[in-house]
């Protein structure tokens, strides 16, 4: 015989414990019904700028991050609605992207692969973040992009100029608008025959990692072409911060031009010893000694100061450009900060403005659609003329300025002018070139 | 309980709870409050904690133990890394293979290095450990290209053999890290009300893994080894002149100490298939440093906390921006909120090393043996005040 007491406690346990069993399968399934990673389902929508903060290149990171703040608040409909004006799709409305509100959230790349993919990460598993952008390294851009990939997100790279983003290391859910170092060389080569002529012997001076080198194989290889010698190629370390013991060396090896493959702060260094051992002054095999920065930034024309003045190099956009976009953009972002946009800024807030308008065109915040949408497409009307995202690489083919250091600067921030915009046509190359072989996209990544 | 004293066993369980309900513990907040932004419980920050974890336990066996303090030991860190994405790359994403690889390397590589560094003590010893930090990370981001991939980092892709798995999935993606098919990003979510709790799989094997090791470097505390270690520590000179060779301890501690960081590097490979060269650099090898001052170097939980302590700041400081700050004090009068977030805005974002450092000093100053000394002494205070309870209620009662 069992006793079988009722106590108001135990019936109030049990009823407890089987509410919770019954309300259980309800619970599990709210989040197995996502048809694609962090799939937006509320009236906002998540993007995560991911830029460097700190580190050596944390000034094109402040000035990246100015740039998605503005992309943002023309997205929902805020300032004067920017490049969105002069784009040439009309699908953005500026009632945020498919009707929800664009929300972001920002960190701290610190210019390492690590702490950016951690950043990332987080991104992406905390804040919900649909697409990452970001990036002011070609290093970090690659590992984040790696990790989108994985993730199944889209990546809208930032500033990365090695051939690596869009070559070996091409994912199929990253995209990167900026231009890379085998474009540098293509839009820099006739002006250097021009300046130059084809007899010259160069040297390089080269960043000591992936970056650098693809340029210098870039710069190379085009310079060879038109019938220069390329007498030595020095690796510098990327922590270097004097090159006078680089620079000597220059002097006796019967160069006579001088290129120096460094960004940031490094190239500010390495072009200031250059000028103060009077390498400009020199006149080497009867011509002039040259110096050639092949990637040149504001920031970097800015940090270099006097030195820049009259040294060519290419750069991706430049602010005193003048056609519709680009003065529409200018406008913008003076008006909001009271200075105007660098090249990294440009690109980062293309980047936003594109992604949104894919989206709008794709109906879906699918990554799968998001890449259809922007393989091949062709569009006009922000700052870099018509523009084509090719399907084989998700590389975007634009005209590539070549641009010299003024020699007498209105303002601090009227420091390169435009030389040459060198067609698109001249630019482009096959995406199966011996630069960029050895990758494969893949197929795009929805995840969950 | 495991040939621990109760002392040691009770600590062991407090750390297995801990780490087992961490993904509740580390998300108080519900996911759509303002707070949510403190919540740490996503499955890469819970890694992170674990993983660096394990690397401070294995710095305070050397550090804490015989006092050696080595300022390279992320070099071990990321050559486990490094041997881990080998293995992912050619033999398979099974995570066993990458991480038992990982530890042997980092251990003969510690080997290497401990034998010619332990022949100098104190100062010198810290700057040649540095010294092969640094020759390391250079090589891995510069000279060795072929084997570290550079700055770019060792990645996988598609055309890697993994001759033991396939190159790519049938749907033309990279395979994905997994424990005989269980994978390590494979996460459950569960809802609760407006909490979200993550469980990761890869965060449960990194916890077991940290557990494993954090008793192992109980076990190690307590052996007539550890003793010896801290006699070193106390006098070594002394002990030599008793006639005793130290030598083969401190080495001993050191490849024992190495072994931790490569698994903690495999690990991290495990997790998130990449391995980057900054992993090596020497800002990463003072990161452990700090992790185990912060926490109470020569404590057994004391490095745990500290590597808990500072990923948190640099994972969720970070990413606190001015938009986050202007929605949390938009209850104030626009002026004054404009004004507070003026005033907080230089230490977080970017500005984390700022409130980081500023605590660190805090804690080094007030603090001097770590956040495990400041558990002490609200341990101790409490009891005092217990303590001074019961006494003053015997005064009560004279004895006379």
């Amino acid at each position: 015989m069992s006793k079988f007491d009722v106590s108001r406690r135990g019936v109030l346990r049990t009823g407890a414990m089987a509410g919770a069993g019954v309300a259980l399968p309800t619970i599990f399934t709210a989040s197995s019904a996502a048809a694609f990673t962090n799939e937006p389902t509320g009236s906002s929508v998540t993007l995560g700028f991911n830029v460097p903060q700190t580190g050596p290149y944390a000034d094109e990171g402040a000035d990246e991050l100015r740039a998605y703040e503005l992309a943002v608040e023309h997205l929902n409909g805020g300032g004067d609605g920017g490049m969105m004006n002069t784009f040439s799709s009309k699908a953005l409305q500026g009632n945020g992207i498919l009707g929800k509100k664009v929300e972001y959230v920002t960190g701290d790349t610190q210019t390492k692969s690590d702490a950016a993919r951690a950043s990332a990460k987080s991104m992406i598993e905390k804040d919900g973040a649909v697409m990452i952008t970001g990036g002011s390294s070609s290093g970090v851009a690659i590992a984040v992009q790696g990790l989108c990939q994985e993730a199944g997100v889209i990546f809208m790279a930032g500033l990365t100029h090695s051939n690596d983003t869009t070559g070996k290391d091409k994912k199929a859910n990253g995209f990167r608008h900026f231009f890379n170092g085998y474009m540098s060389a293509a839009a820099l080569a006739p002006v250097l025959k021009n300046l130059y002529g084809t007899d010259r012997v160069a040297y390089h001076l080269t960043a000591d990692y992936t970056w650098g080198w693809t340029q210098e194989e870039s710069i190379a290889a085009a310079t060879e072409a038109l019938g220069w010698q390329t007498v030595n190629k020095v690796r510098t370390p990327l922590a270097a911060t004097d090159f006078s013991s680089y620079i000597a060396p220059v002097l006796n090896s019967g160069a006579d031009v001088l290129v120096l493959n460094h960004y940031g702060g490094n190239m500010v260094n390495s072009l200031t010893n250059a000028v103060q051992f009077g390498l400009r002054d020199k006149v080497v095999n009867g011509k002039n000694f040259e110096i050639v920065v092949p990637l040149y930034s504001r920031l970097m024309a800015k940090g270099a100061g006097e030195n820049v003045k009259g040294i060519h190099g290419s750069t991706n956009w430049h602010w005193t450009l003048q056609d519709e976009g680009s003065k529409a953009f200018v406008k913008s972002f003076g008006t909001k900060y009271g200075f105007p946009p660098s090249q990294a800024a440009h690109t980062c807030y293309v980047q936003t403005l594109l992604y949104a308008d894919a989206v709008e065109r794709a109906g879906s915040f699918n990554p799968c659609a998001v890449v259809e949408a922007l393989e091949g497409y062709e569009f006009d009307g922000l700052g870099n003329g018509p523009t084509l995202y090719r399907a084989e690489d998700h590389q975007c083919f634009k005209d590539v300025l070549v641009v010299r250091g003024k020699e007498n600067p209105t303002s601090e921030f009227d420091l390169l002018e435009v030389v040459e915009v060198t067609p698109r046509a001249q630019v482009e190359y096959a995406p199966d070139h011996p630069m960029f072989a050895g990758g494969n996209l893949g197929a795009c990544n929805p995840g969950a | 309980m495991f040939g621990l004293n109760k002392k040691d066993t009770s600590l062991l369980i407090i750390v297995a709870c801990l780490t087992m309900f961490a993904p509740f513990i580390l998300n108080p907040f519900p996911t759509d409050s303002g707070l949510a932004q403190f919540n740490a419980g996503y499955p890469d920050l819970m890694q992170r904690f674990v993983i660096f974890g394990i690397f401070a336990i294995g710095f305070n066996i050397l550090f804490g133990l015989t006092g050696y303090l080595s300022f390279g030991h992320a070099a071990f860190l990321g050559v486990g890394s490094y041997s881990a994405v080998w293995m992912f790359k050619l033999i398979g994403m099974n995570v066993i293979p990458a991480i038992v690889l990982s530890v042997i390397v980092a251990g003969l590589f510690a080997l290497l290095i401990g034998f010619i560094s332990l022949r100098r003590s104190g100062i010198y010893f810290s700057i040649l450990t540095l010294a092969f930090a640094q020759m390391s990370f250079n090589l891995a981001y510069s000279v060795l290209t072929p084997i570290t991939n550079g700055e770019t980092g060792l990645q996988l892709t598609l055309e890697d053999p993994r001759i033991l798995g396939v190159s790519a999935t049938a749907d033309g993606s990279i395979p994905v890290t997994n424990l005989f098919g269980l994978e390590m990003r494979s996460t459950f979510e569960m809802a609760v009300g407006p909490w979200a709790f993550q469980f990761n799989a890869g965060y449960y094997l990194c916890a077991f893994i940290m557990l494993a090791a954090f008793y192992l470097s109980i076990r190690i505390f307590r052996s007539p080894f550890g003793m010896m270690l801290r006699a070193v520590k106390s006098n070594q000179q002394r002990m030599n002149y008793t006639g005793l060779n130290t030598r083969p301890y401190t080495l001993a501690a050191f490849v024992i100490s190495g072994m931790y960081a490569g698994l903690a590097g495999g690990l991290m490979a495990s997790m998130d298939p990449l391995a980057g060269a900054e992993r090596m650099q020497w800002t990463a090898s003072g990161e452990v440093v700090l992790m185990t001052i912060l926490g109470g170097a020569g404590t057994l939980i004391g490095p745990v906390l500290g590597a808990g302590f500072i990923k948190y700041f640099e994972n969720i400081f970070s990413k606190i921006n001015d938009n986050v700050l202007h929605s949390w004090f938009s209850f104030m009068p626009d002026g004054m909120e404009d004004a507070v977030v003026f005033l907080i805005h230089p230490f977080i974002g970017k500005g984390w090393h700022l409130t980081l450092g500023i605590l660190f000093m805090l804690v080094v100053i007030f603090l001097p043996g770590g956040l495990v000394e400041g558990g002490q002494r609200i341990k101790g205070w409490i009891q005092g005040r217990r303590a001074k309870d019961s006494s003053t209620a015997k005064e009560t009662n004279p004895a006379e």
